[in-house]
């Protein structure tokens, strides 16, 4: 057996903790949804994109978002939900981009089913936009090569990992997920940090992805 | 007492070193909470387990009580209902008879918290005695159509906090201060929902006369309109024509209530002549509750209106298949068709329950992950979780908080 790489610099877990402050702002109509998806804080659009995956892990990856989930299963406009559902999220690497392709899927579906505009929803099932307010926390694990980052995989919480494979890409607009450039940087294992980064985490129950992730980084040691 | 540590093999170690990460945070802060009650009711149920466990992580944390005689609390019952959306006569001496108690209230109690955490309408007048300090009104009841002249009377009052809390989204209401949303949760230490022995459930069931032999549909309420007992045998009905069960509608005694003994009365004349239906006046017992619960084939909650619904996380917690009703803070709870049914109507719950009894390996699916849903988040160590990021929160005003 090689000896491991001991890595440049050591990965310090951060863990991601979120309370969900209501924006008081409701939608009961798609016109309305799109003119509030419009206008309402990126952390509402991170909210509705993400807060599935996590609250519904074991059930992840469908429906993936809160506005595909309503317009199929409230307005009944199962095209439009199906397109929405199928937004490629990981290809994104900011709420705006991401919001902006939310947007033309609805005003392309609008323009080509005008009838559309005339669905309401009822008054207990209208969508209320909540967003996000992150809590970013040091936590005391610490990895110096992979062994040990594999081992600490294993015992953090989902929110540490969503919080270095989601948020930390996404809503902090950095490249690629923190995990895969530590990898890169501080192990050089080039190889190893792509096969992390193609990932879609998307597509995985959170649960899956950690084990994914422990068999990925096992291979390498 | 139960201690932090002993939830950990329910929501693993991390969740648990999570918790202690974040009191650390909080260290040298005081929460003052403040209802009417001690005792009774859910607000009392959740102080009285929380409070001992943020203690033991370190945040000095504390409970008062207003004062408030028969008349004062006439009037705050009133405004609870109106709160509801029931038709009530509310009348300018009640607002007198309000402000008068709280007036009262305001000169006596001692503010000394960092935080002021106030819970529901009773306490609310206390903001007067802001300073320099943070104050929270919790609101526990569903305010989705409030009575406008309650409502617009306690906003007067509400505007002056620093945030609100709501437990579901359709409860918020258009206000200039910050608004949270916190669900409330269950215990899965408390007697209501520990694992229990089969022995253990089997002598309730036998203690009712209730036989195991037949599949068992069960509505664990009080008898009250709001949770339509009428509806639920109706629904059961429907049901029988089809499939051999029985049903079981568990509730608190309700003997100081004129109109919760006349339902009663009612649902006990409706289920008369039928064998198969067990209707149960419990008293304050948690552990025939939890029996009774894990006892069920199917498990019912057919309210009209909810406050949040908590009977329905308690069956799932216990990966119970779950009817319920569209409502409150039910849908919270159940995503339909994946962690339980929801219904709109009578019919729509029988329908609900015979897929249920007719299809018991998608009734167990249904409930798995129910179970998995209330445990990442409808448990109490969830809400110490987010108590914990509303206290922090007073001090941000960022969407990410660094530390």
């Amino acid at each position: 057996m090689s000896e491991l790489i001991k890595a440049k610099e050591p990965f310090k877990f951060y863990t991601r903790l979120h309370l969900s402050e209501l924006t008081g702002q409701r939608a009961s109509s798609l016109t309305q949804l799109l003119k509030l998806i419009q206008n309402v804080p990126g952390s509402s659009i991170y909210h509705h994109t993400h807060r599935f995956l996590q609250q519904h892990q074991y059930l992840s990856p469908e429906p993936p978002n809160d506005f595909a989930y309503w317009v199929s299963e409230i307005l009944g406009e199962d095209e439009l939900g199906e397109k929405l559902a199928s937004i490629d999220t990981v290809q994104f690497s900011s709420i705006r981009s991401l919001r902006e392709v939310i947007i033309a899927k609805i005003q392309d579906y609008l323009k080509d089913n005008p009838l559309s505009k005339l669905k309401f929803s009822q008054k207990e099932e209208e969508f209320y936009f909540i967003k996000s307010i992150s809590f970013v926390l040091p936590t005391d694990y610490i990895a110096h090569d992979l062994e040990e980052f594999a081992n600490i995989l294993e015992k953090i919480t989902m929110d540490s990992i969503y919080y270095h494979i989601f948020e930390s890409r996404l809503r902090l607009e950095k490249k690629t997920n923190d995990f895969s450039n530590w990898v890169e940087t501080s192990i050089g294992d080039k190889n190893l940090a792509d096969k992390i980064a193609q990932l879609d985490p998307y597509t995985h129950t959170l649960e899956n992805l950690r084990k994914t992730l422990i068999k990925i980084i096992g291979k390498s040691i | 007492m139960v201690k932090i540590q002993e939830y950990s093999s329910i929501v693993g170690q991390s969740i648990i070193d999570d918790l202690v990460l974040l009191a650390a945070r909080l260290k040298g802060k005081t929460i003052q909470c403040v209802n009417s009650t001690a005792v009774g009711g859910g607000v009392a149920e959740i102080l009285n387990r929380m409070i001992p466990l943020l203690n033991e992580l370190g945040i000095v944390t504390k409970w008062d009580l207003i004062k408030g005689g028969e008349q004062f609390f006439n009037v705050t019952k009133k405004f609870h209902n109106a709160l509801h959306g029931r038709p009530e006569s509310i009348v300018q001496k009640d607002f007198e008879i309000f402000l008068e108690n709280s007036q009262r209230n305001i000169e006596e109690i001692n503010i000394y918290g960092d935080i002021v955490f106030i819970h529901d309408p009773q306490p609310i007048a206390l903001i007067k005695k802001k300073r320099d300090n943070k104050w929270i009104w919790r609101c526990h009841i569903d305010v989705s159509s409030p009575n406008q002249k309650v409502w617009n009377f306690l906003k007067d009052f509400i505007i002056n906090y620093d945030a609100a809390v709501f437990s579901a989204p359709s409860f918020s209401q258009v206000l200039p201060i910050r608004q949270f949303l916190i669900s409330p949760s269950i215990d899965p230490l408390s007697d209501k929902n520990k694992e229990l022995p089969q022995a253990a459930v089997d002598t309730v069931l036998k203690k009712y006369n209730i036989n195991n032999d037949k599949p068992i549909i069960t509505q664990i309420s009080r008898f009250d309109r709001l949770k339509d007992p009428i509806g639920v045998i109706d629904a059961y009905k429907q049901v029988k024509k089809y499939i051999d069960c029985q049903l079981v509608l568990a509730g608190g005694t309700a003997i100081d209530d004129p109109e919760g003994i006349k339902v009663l009365e009612e649902v006990q004349d409706k289920a008369k002549q039928d064998k198969d239906i067990h209707i149960l006046l419990l008293p304050q017992n948690d552990i025939e509750v939890n029996a009774l619960q894990r006892a069920s084939t199917v498990i019912v909650q057919k309210s009209i209106k909810e406050g949040f619904g908590l009977t329905v996380a308690e069956a799932l917690w216990k990966a119970k298949p779950v009817v319920a009703t569209n409502t409150g803070g039910i849908p919270l709870q159940i995503k339909h068709k994946h962690s339980g049914l929801l219904c709109h109507s009578v019919e729509g719950a029988a329908f609900a329950i015979k897929q249920l009894l007719n299809s018991p390996e998608y009734a167990k699916r249904l409930g798995e992950n129910g179970k998995e849903h209330i445990r990442n988040n409808f448990l109490i160590t969830r809400h110490l979780r987010d108590y914990m990021l509303l206290f922090l929160s007073m001090y941000h005003q960022e969407d990410i908080v660094y530390f």
